[in-house]
């Protein structure tokens, strides 16, 4: 073999590494264009509805397609309720599933439980949103709404939040529902940091004779609350953003009312039910503002979040 | 004394908080069972062989779901097809040749955020920038909206399988004088195969439940199609039309399409899992 053609060789493989490369680079490069394309493509599709509404959009309570007329702020409300809400009931719960299956479970057990519990996450929201309407709203109406207004609904300050007529659909049925779907996400979170407790220091604990209970509150959670913190909010990124199940049960009213057993609306669910059929450009260019706001709104969570996960990665690399 | 009383209550609330955790298991399990249940008791009756030969009805006679089913399987695949190798060229970047620089870090954390973002936003992003453009809703258009989809899922699990690889396999195939394209090609994305594979099929079946992305791109269709420039119907948007009416054979059949669609997408999700669990224990 000759020197001149094993050099033609080395050549002809720099350049597939080269070209190799930069496939990928350019692919890479793909995601931060896709990111760019959707905020582009939003904002653009909601300059008329910038234009005409301005800053008042977000503040309005207006929804009026007949006159066109509108106002983001009773989806923006209903948004931030349920997902509120839905974290009220998701946090402790997966707390307390997150205990289970690092510290209580037997070990034959803790796969298929967490598998189990993963699973949750698996069902299409469409799914959630079926069950919510068909089975879990009509039991909510009957036993559940009756015993709120007579128990709760009497209480100063918070009765009025669940007095209202029982129908089964509305906010609080939304963010119970939310709260199932947003289970999954923060006990995984949470079992995956709690993982990174150095174990000498649990067993330095238990070795003074803490309870588990004990260990769990004031050593692993304050040594992951960091990470705990980011599971939370990744969970409130995909309450947010969650649209079938919530289409399904929170009533599509645009109605602002204090009572949470009432319908409302969320930005999402508007979308699903509005969009296809609005017509008129100032109609169609407000629901994309609202897809904008939503997608704002998300993604500063979602930052936060993994901001928050990121900064316990690199302490748990300083402890290594 | 006061010390033995100390350790009571220390007890007690260990025994509380215990209870609580259990509790807390418990609670979930509960609505998986419940929901899982509901799906059986009413998809199973719906569940006839005419779910499976027949078009979608007009409402109050009966029919099927063929069309709904070819739908969702022709845009799941072609959006798998459209988002897969993306998604693992865009992963490779990131575990084999973004040690410096800022593109890395930055896509990596953009990704994570597209990971999570409501598919909602996703589906209008596709209305308007194909949508509007060939002025009527198609099946490419759903093929793309759920392609975006897939591509932070495995753009995550490439990156992460490949971080797993042990360099001494690249020093080793470098060693031999192999140009880094094949290394990589043939040593390490062979390595992390398995892994790849499964977050392959954990998009397919985040994917194949997704309603919201469809239905302002592929909108729906009640008659057989299999033209993928036309409006397409797919099973998540027939059950979303369906569950909402007022029919009693809609809604049957809306139940017999949600017990199919859970049945898939959590045996896809079991399956990915054991595949997984599999592959890793033999290495």
């Amino acid at each position: 073999m000759s020197m001149f053609s094993l050099e033609a060789k080395l050549k002809r493989q720099a350049l597939l590494d080269l070209a190799f490369r930069s496939l990928t680079r350019v692919s890479a490069f793909g995601v931060l264009v896709l990111l760019a394309a959707i905020i582009a493509s939003l904002v653009i599709g909601s300059m008329p509805a910038i234009h005409a509404f301005g800053f008042g959009f977000l503040t309005s309570p207006e929804w009026d397609p007949v006159n066109d007329k509108f106002g983001a702020l009773i989806p923006i409300v209903g948004t931030l309720i349920t997902s509120g809400i839905a974290l009220l009931i998701a946090i402790p719960v997966s707390f307390g599933i997150a205990i289970f299956l690092t510290e209580l479970s037997p070990r034959i057990l803790r796969r298929p439980l967490g598998i189990a519990i993963e699973l949750l996450a698996g069902i299409p929201s469409i799914i959630y949103g079926m069950w919510g309407l068909f089975v879990f709203a009509p039991l909510f109406a009957d036993h559940v709404e009756p015993w709120l207004n007579d128990h709760i609904g009497p209480l100063p300050f918070i009765g009025e939040f669940f007095m209202g007529a029982p129908m089964g659909i509305g906010i609080l049925t939304a963010s119970i529902i939310l709260s199932i779907m947003v289970i999954p996400f923060i006990t995984s979170v949470m079992r995956d940091v709690f993982d990174v407790v150095p174990t000498l220091l649990k067993e330095s604990a238990y070795g003074l004779g803490a309870t588990t209970w004990e260990v769990m509150w004031k050593v692993v959670l304050p040594y992951t609350k960091v990470g705990v913190a980011g599971g939370i909010m990744l969970g409130l990124g995909r309450a947010l953003g969650e649209t079938m199940a919530v289409t399904f049960v929170i009533g599509n009213a645009h109605e602002l009312s204090k009572s949470l057993l009432n319908p409302g609306n969320s930005i999402s669910s508007a979308l699903a039910n509005e969009f296809t059929e609005a017509i008129g450009e100032l109609y169609t260019s407000s629901l994309i503002e609202l897809g904008l706001i939503l997608f704002f709104i998300t993604f500063v969570v979602l930052s936060l979040a993994r901001y928050m996960l990121y900064k316990l990665g690199k302490r748990e690399g300083q402890a290594a | 004394m006061t010390n033995n009383s100390l350790y009571t209550r220390r007890r007690i609330i260990n025994g509380a908080g215990l209870t609580i955790s259990v509790l807390a298991m418990g609670f979930g399990l509960f609505w998986l069972c419940w929901i899982l249940w509901t799906l059986l008791a009413n998809g199973l009756p719906a569940l006839t062989a005419a779910v499976f030969t027949q078009m979608t009805p007009p409402p109050g006679s009966s029919g099927g779901l063929l069309n709904a089913i070819v739908g969702s399987l022709m845009m799941t695949v072609l959006g798998t097809i459209i988002g897969t190798p993306i998604g693992i060229l865009a992963g490779t970047y990131l575990a084999e040749f973004g040690q410096r620089g800022w593109m890395a870090p930055v896509t990596r954390f953009i990704n994570d955020i597209l990971l999570s973002a409501p598919s909602i936003v996703i589906g209008l992003f596709v209305y308007e920038v194909y949508v509007v453009q060939i002025k009527h809703f198609s099946g490419w258009a759903g093929a793309l909206a759920l392609a975006i989809l897939v591509i932070p899922i495995v753009i995550r699990t490439t990156e992460n399988m490949l971080r797993l690889v042990p360099s001494t396999l690249r020093e080793a195939a470098a060693a031999l004088g192999a140009p880094q394209w094949k290394i990589i090609n043939f040593v390490t994305l062979r390595a992390a195969r398995a892994g790849i594979i499964t977050g392959i099929m954990l998009a397919i079946a985040r994917i194949s439940g997704e309603t919201a992305p469809l239905l302002f791109t592929a909108l729906n269709n009640q008659f057989w199609s299999s033209n993928m420039d036309q409006p397409m119907a797919s099973l998540p948007g027939v059950i979303f039309q369906f569950a909402m009416s007022p029919y009693e054979d809609w809604k049957s059949l809306a139940w017999a399409g949600a017990l199919l669609i859970t049945l898939s997408v959590l045996t896809l999700n079991i399956l990915a899992r054991v595949l997984f669990r599999q592959s890793s224990n033999t290495h």
